[in-house]
């Protein structure tokens, strides 16, 4: 009897020490994860930033200070001391966030979370992300210098890593019971990859295909024109490019592959995913310095995507955002210049229709077989099998699309196309402007940097601004890439790049401004093919009307700009609505929304409800117009917002306009316009009883959403923030200013900035989320540049960091 | 002093020197396991004392570390477990599984005992 209910007993301890020690589906293992020794308890609390801490492999003492906003103002004696201090002091308060984006990167995620992920790691594979990450560092290799920085600042990563115990760890570790890995070179790479695919990833050139199938050219070229009917380019239309004596690759007479796409397109970018910079030279200046700004938009996750330091040596400071795992400040400015940058799209991905033999050994090209390469990828399932997948390389690159993923046909695939494969010293772009002292090291920085092409926008205390379009840019025939190629044409393949030098730039122009916002980067003048599947056509206009608008701006100025909430596109048709809907027979509801439209004056502020009303209207309404696009079988494009409301207005009448479904009655523009009305007061009613008041706050609902999924125990919500997309304050939903800077080029510059969130990874920090509610109210924090470490102001504490003597 | 409040003091302080010495978790089952061993108890006290004393040993402490923080990271762990913005929950919950863990190891502990002294 004893031995049996010590036997129970045995086993009851045992069964109560397994289920706590494990973790269950979602479930953390609640007696790791609780216990107050090593659990999250001891993640209640603020990185500590007092001090003096060894570590190794320092030549000198490196002063870190910091200010009330958590920002460290790193001063080291020499570059390498500073980018190892930037990794570690990046890894002591963002290590999960660091780690895990290069784990989304390289296609790794079921490591951590499991088969729920197997579908995702295998995407990214196929699309040669770690392929992709191993040609950069092919690249970083024959540049000793960088290589050497990028090694220091993955050393200060694993000094702070190999610092910790379990209890230190990043709270989500503990959720989801895993630990973190070493930093290496390649983890650098992959997080450049992870911004190349963010920004330069996406692409709707097989959508194009089937559409293209679907509806013909001429219908194609009218929905999906290559240029819209009003361009306000990047480089100003007026700029003389006859200096510019390589000629664009003629095109070829050969016939693009007749192909439907029936398999499901991998998830996209956000399509959202843009920016908007200027600068002012210093004749449109109040003080008669330039002045620079710039807001990248991101999605707005927590942590946040940018960590902001100032780091500097006795031969440089520089100050602004960094991405965590990268070296140097992304966009900011030192004592000489300052920069930033917006997506420069630019058609740089491109398909090819491969043909395989018999056992998919060989791929024919130029009318012989060629031997594939084929690149093992070994997926490692968390509490699962590891899945082996084998993605097939061709000359153009991975077959991303084949009999194993998504497509059923043993003889052919997809291959891409893609410069986030070809390897780019990207870094050492970043490394030299932080040390750039004018337009020449400005420009010479540039020569580096191939993907994902960027708008870098440039200002200096001299008095110089400018705009340099910049990333390895292919130079196509007129169409190629815009649809699926021929992958056996050696005719389709790329011929060659255009030129650096000849990569679209401005300086200095006469109207006194520079200014980008993902719209065309040059109009049709420019003598080499420029196609990207949507440029952006509200942002621009509005910053340069406003840059036009008046001879003198000042900090307010831009303040106000960045959080300009005009809705230009709004209002380009809702008074054209207004008039020609039918306004008959309206019932009570509709009689009152139709109120408040008339009286909205097209600012997408907080208390409007305008805002919402338009959303709901325009979604209706461009269902109804593009519902001869709808497919459940294949992937289509439908056309952009500006071409939509261009083909409303101008052609209310055409084909197009019909609703489908309605086969005895044609309807028009007009037509539509009322039917789509009455929707949407159904769709806002139906919300307003579910929500309350609709007015835009509400509506929109802002939200920065935690990187695991949007966990909502650690993402914020209901942010009080106006704007949305195609509005210079391009907040959406979860997506919008990810950081905003201005920086006037006083010597030395005075700068201002603000992002949503917070400088601390650690949800348990006041410091986590504690910029959201400035940002969104926006207003900015006055970066403290400090001379140097000992004539420092403003700080609330100092850590010191030494070497191993 | 009774038997039944030295217990409850041992099964604490072992406990606390485990979690210094940088035990893991399981220490408290480990401490729970050997009082039970040396003093043991008779009947539901075998369980319930080492559950009260861990329960107040783990609430307490993770009660200082979060007061300290103003239990911001306590609340978002309420909203993680569906339990709202309740910091004092989320105490109570970690209190009773360290609780559960020693109240368990502590009857196995005293079986053990059982087998010796009757033997």
């Amino acid at each position: 009897m004893k031995y049996l209910k010590l036997l129970i007993s045995l086993v009851l301890t045992g069964a109560i020490f397994y289920g706590l020690d494990s973790k269950f589906g979602s479930i953390p293992p609640l007696g790791k994860f609780l216990n107050p020794y090593n659990g999250i308890w001891q993640n209640e609390t603020d990185e500590s930033i007092e001090g003096e801490l060894i570590i190794e492999g320092l030549a000198d003492e490196v002063i870190v200070h910091y200010d009330e906003a958590l920002i460290p103002h790193v001063f080291a004696q020499n570059d390498k001391d500073l980018y190892r201090a930037q990794g570690y002091i990046t890894a002591k308060h963002r290590l999960w966030q660091l780690e895990f984006q290069t784990y989304a990167a390289a296609g790794r995620l079921s490591e951590i979370v499991g088969e729920a992920a197997i579908e995702y790691d295998k995407r990214e594979r196929r699309r040669g992300m770690g392929y992709g990450a191993e040609m950069a560092i092919e690249k970083m290799k024959s540049d000793p210098v960088t290589y050497n920085l990028v090694e220091s600042y993955a050393a200060g990563v694993n000094s702070y890593i190999n610092s910790l115990d379990p209890k230190d760890y990043p709270v989500e570790y503990k959720l989801l019971n895993y630990k973190p890995e070493p930093w290496t070179i390649n983890k650098t790479a992959l997080l450049l990859m992870y911004m190349t695919k963010m920004l330069a990833g996406g692409d709707d050139d097989l959508e194009y295909t089937n559409t293209l199938q679907l509806l013909g050219k001429e219908n194609f070229d009218f929905l999906l024109p290559d240029f819209f009917d009003i361009t306000d380019p990047v480089i100003p239309k007026e700029t003389d490019w006859s200096y510019i004596d390589v000629p664009q690759t003629p095109t070829p007479f050969s016939e693009l592959p007749q192909d439907t796409i029936a398999f499901k397109i991998a998830e996209k970018p956000h399509p959202d995913n843009g920016s908007n910079n200027w600068a002012v030279s210093g004749s449109k200046s109040y003080s008669g310095n330039p002045i620079l700004a710039n807001d990248p938009h991101l999605g707005l996750n927590l942590p946040s995507i940018w960590f902001v330091m100032q780091l500097s040596t006795p031969d440089h400071n520089s100050f602004g955002a960094t991405l965590p795992g990268a070296l140097g400040v992304i966009s900011g400015f030192n004592e000489y210049i300052a920069w930033g940058e917006t997506n420069a799209t630019r058609d740089v991905l491109d398909w090819y229709k491969i043909e395989f033999n018999e056992d998919r050994s060989m791929y024919r090209h130029d009318g012989q077989w060629k031997p594939v390469t084929i690149r093992t990828e070994t997926i490692k399932v968390k509490g699962g099998e590891t899945v082996t997948d084998s993605v097939l390389y061709t000359h153009h690159g991975p077959v991303m699309y084949d009999i194993n993923f998504m497509d059923d046909n043993p003889r052919s695939g997809y291959a891409m196309k893609w410069t986030g494969h070809m390897g780019g010293n990207n870094q050492k772009t970043f490394i030299e402007l932080n040390k750039g002292k004018n337009y020449e090291d400005y420009v010479n920085a540039l020569k580096n940097y191939v993907a994902p092409a960027q708008n870098f926008v440039f200002a200096s205390t001299e008095g110089d601004i400018a705009l340099w379009i910049q990333g390895l840019l292919p130079n196509k025939w007129e169409g190629q890439g815009k649809f699926l190629l021929d992958g056996s044409n050696p005719e389709h393949d790329w011929q060659g790049f255009i030129p650096q030098e000849f990569n679209a730039h401005t300086k200095n122009p006469e109207r006194g401004f520079v200014s980008s916002a993902n719209q065309h980067p040059v109009d049709e003048a420019y003598p080499y093919y420029v196609f990207n599947d949507g440029y952006e056509t509200y942002r621009n206009r509005v910053i340069n009307d406003f840059f036009n608008s008046k001879d003198s701006f000042d900090i307010q100025d831009f303040k106000e700009l960045h959080n300009n909430n005009f809705n230009l596109k709004a209002s380009e048709l809702v008074p054209y609505m207004l008039e020609h809907m039918n306004k008959d027979g309206f019932n009570e509801n509709e009689q009152r929304v139709f109120n408040e439209m008339s009286n909205w004056k097209f600012n997408n502020d907080l208390d409007e409800v305008g805002p919402s009303i338009w959303r709901s209207w325009w979604y209706n309404l461009y269902q109804m117009v593009w519902d001869e696009l709808d497919s459940e079988d294949i992937a289509l494009s439908k056309p952009y917002d500006y071409q939509t409301i261009y083909a409303l207005t101008k052609f209310p009448e055409h084909d197009f306009m019909d609703i489908v479904e309605t086969t005895d009655t044609k309807e028009t523009a007009h037509d539509l316009f009322r039917l789509s009305f009455e929707k949407a007061v159904v769709n806002l009613m139906e919300w307003q009883e579910k929500n309350g008041a609709y007015n835009w706050n509400n509506y929109k609902g802002t939200y920065a959403g935690h990187l695991l999924q949007g966990l909502p125990a650690f993402s914020r919500f209901d942010i009080p923030i106006g704007g949305d997309r195609s509005i210079v304050n391009a907040t959406s939903k979860n997506h919008g200013p990810s950081w905003r800077m201005i920086v006037e080029m006083t010597s030395p510059p005075t700068a201002l900035g603000i992002y949503p969130g917070g400088q601390s990874g650690n949800p348990g920090s006041k410091y986590y989320d504690n910029f959201i509610s400035d940002w969104a109210a926006g207003e900015y924090l006055e970066l403290n540049f400090m001379p140097s470490a000992s004539n420092a102001t403003g700080t609330i504490s100092t850590q010191t960091l030494k070497p191993l003597q | 002093m009774n038997k039944t409040l030295v217990n409850l003091i041992i099964t604490i302080v072992l406990a606390y020197i485990f979690s210094a010495l940088g035990m893991d978790w399981w220490s408290v089952m480990l401490a729970a396991s050997v009082t039970a061993y040396i003093i043991p108890l008779k009947g539901f006290k075998v369980f319930l004392m080492p559950f009260l004393g861990i329960l107040l040993f783990w609430g307490l402490s993770a009660y200082l570390l979060s007061s300290a923080n103003d239990f911001i990271l306590a609340k978002q762990i309420g909203v993680l477990f569906s339990l709202g913005e309740n910091p004092y929950l989320v105490i109570l919950i970690t209190g009773i599984i360290g609780g559960l863990a020693a109240g368990i190891a502590a009857i196995f502990g005293k079986q053990l005992r059982s087998l010796r002294s009757k033997s």
